[in-house]
């Protein structure tokens, strides 16, 4: 039933087929192209559709930009999902926490969701990845750092009004541990609200690898469309290419999530409406 | 008779609301015996509902003293007030407000024998098809979700819920309020039967009077966070004495009726 009604929406449709072909680009970059992509592979600067070996051409050092588009898909998507999970993770278990808590609990957890919400969040991540250097691991750590606020404060406000629920009473009555009342009945039930946040946070993810990588700061084994972006920034002028097609796949990426992560909150909700 | 079950003395809880403090309870005191009836009648406001929760410890009491048993049960705190609460359980007025949306038939019953470690793991489907039997369900109900039955059967597996710890006094907080006048009936007879097998006290808190006068032992009315009129049922119903007595009375049409009847 929902799966029939995310098919019928266009906006959910595109969405979703932007992100399939990302997510086969990502799974099938390896037997593509089995070359480590930041190895040279031609000519240096190499202009698109000149030669089909090399379909999108070569950068200033002579490596292949659709390699490098492909294998890059694979470092935004798992960097996007994966922060995206621990975000929501993190933000859940300490708003369910202080939301149930209450009292000293629920001020001390939202006092220190409050100090990360104040620094800007891309400046956060700048300051980990810079001092404890470029990882794929602690790019993650770093991007869910900033990012777990949200789902904190939202799944503190719905459990905030679940626990005054009659179930929640219902629970305490026939003698359940505060502890599985909380992860049992509450948690299950105030978590919807708080999966809608995750495209928003999968595609904020997504931007702020690519920023981090712009500046450098991502992990140097790895290609990413933002790397790619930076190494083309040199030669902008000569060869604007080497920046705008990363730029493509990025703002295609980002789109995909949107529309996909729109498309399953509006057919939950209309869902939710006529049940 | 023996001993009381339940002794409530001066029980108090007050509220703020707007700045203001008010007693929501105040100074409520009563005894109920095993296997009785006691309804707590008022209108809506009158702290009889706040009462039912503060029993159950859903709400703290400010003053006061709710001897349960032998325990006292306002001093009692985490583990020994959990094994308490498997003799006092609660009915509430909405079960699907009062079930885990999520949750299937099985999961509600099991919850309360699993969680006390009333009944063995490998029984425990057994154990759940009995309860169901008890309050007049096939057990084939077991694997329904809550929103897939009616009203009566989702108070039915409420009633079972709480039967499944073996409770000496079930607190029934406007049990039937939300029920349709047949199906109401059923579950007052249900409450009836299964009362004269288990001896199982009720505090049926509820402002219907007719709910009331067909299962009631005595009636205690309430107004503004006191008890302003104690009794027998029927005495009480056919000479109230307080004022808030002789309104309810007034305002139930069907009852003169219903005690010419009677008599």
């Amino acid at each position: 039933m929902r799966l029939v009604r995310l098919f019928r929406s266009p906006e959910a449709i595109s969405g979703l087929v932007i992100l399939g072909l990302l997510g086969a680009m990502a799974l099938a970059a390896p037997w593509l192209f089995p070359r480590d992509p930041l190895s040279i592979a031609g000519p240096p600067l190499l202009r698109p559709f000149q030669d089909w070996a090399l379909p999108l051409g070569t950068d200033r050092l002579g490596r292949d930009v659709v390699a490098g588009l492909f294998h890059g898909a694979r470092t935004s998507l798992a960097v996007g999902l994966a922060a995206a999970a621990a975000s929501i993770l993190v933000g859940s278990v300490v708003g369910t926490a202080a939301g149930f808590a209450g009292g000293f609990v629920d001020e001390v957890l939202m006092r220190i969701t409050d100090a990360f919400q104040t620094v800007p969040g891309f400046l956060l991540s700048l300051a980990l990845v810079s001092v404890i250097g470029p990882s794929l691991g602690v790019v993650v750590v770093a991007i869910a750092l900033s990012s777990w606020t949200g789902p904190a404060r939202i799944a503190r406000a719905e459990v905030l009004s679940i626990r005054e629920r009659d179930y929640v009473a219902s629970a305490r009555v026939i003698g359940m541990h505060p502890v599985e009342i909380a992860l049992r009945e509450v948690l299950p039930n105030a978590l919807p609200p708080v999966l809608a946040l995750s495209s928003v946070i999968v595609a904020a993810a997504i931007l702020t690898e690519a920023a981090l990588s712009f500046l450098g700061l991502g992990d140097p084994n790895r290609v990413t469309w933002g790397g790619m972006i930076s190494e083309g920034r040199a030669v902008l002028r000569s060869a604007p290419f080497l920046s705008i097609i990363p730029g493509i796949a990025l703002v295609l990426a980002v789109l995909g999530v949107y529309l996909a992560g729109e498309g399953v909150v509006e057919s939950s909700a209309a869902r939710e409406g006529q049940a | 008779m023996s001993a009381p079950l339940l002794e409530v003395e001066g029980l108090t809880k007050r509220f703020r609301r707007g700045g203001r403090e008010f007693a929501a309870v105040d100074g409520v005191s009563f005894s109920m015996a095993q296997g009785e009836t006691l309804a707590l009648v008022g209108p809506s406001g009158s702290g009889k509902s706040t009462v039912g929760r503060l029993l159950l410890r859903l709400t703290e009491a400010d003053a006061g003293s709710v001897r349960f048993g032998r325990a006292d049960l306002l001093q009692l705190r985490g583990a020994a007030l959990r094994s308490v609460r498997t003799k006092l359980q609660m009915v509430f007025q909405d079960p699907l407000a009062a079930f885990n949306p999520r949750a299937t038939v099985a999961r509600l019953l099991d919850d309360p024998l699993r969680v006390n470690g009333v009944v063995a793991r490998g029984r425990r489907s057994m154990a759940i098809a009995e309860l169901l039997e008890r309050v007049g369900l096939s057990s084939a109900l077991a694997s329904r979700g809550v929103h897939e039955i009616s009203g009566g059967q989702r108070q039915r597996v409420a009633i079972a819920r709480a039967l499944a710890t073996g409770p000496s006094l079930i607190v029934l907080d406007e049990a039937v309020a939300a029920l349709d006048v047949l199906v109401r009936a059923d579950i007052l007879r249900l409450l009836r039967d299964l009362q004269r097998q288990e001896r199982i006290s009720y505090l049926f808190i509820s402002h219907d009077l007719g709910a009331v006068r067909s299962i009631a032992h005595r009636i205690a009315i309430m107004d503004a966070g006191h008890i302003v009129e104690q009794g027998d049922t029927a005495a009480v119903i056919a000479n109230p004495q307080s004022k808030t007595g002789k309104a309810l009375v007034a305002a139930t049409p069907e009852l003169p009726h219903a005690r010419e009847n009677v008599s």
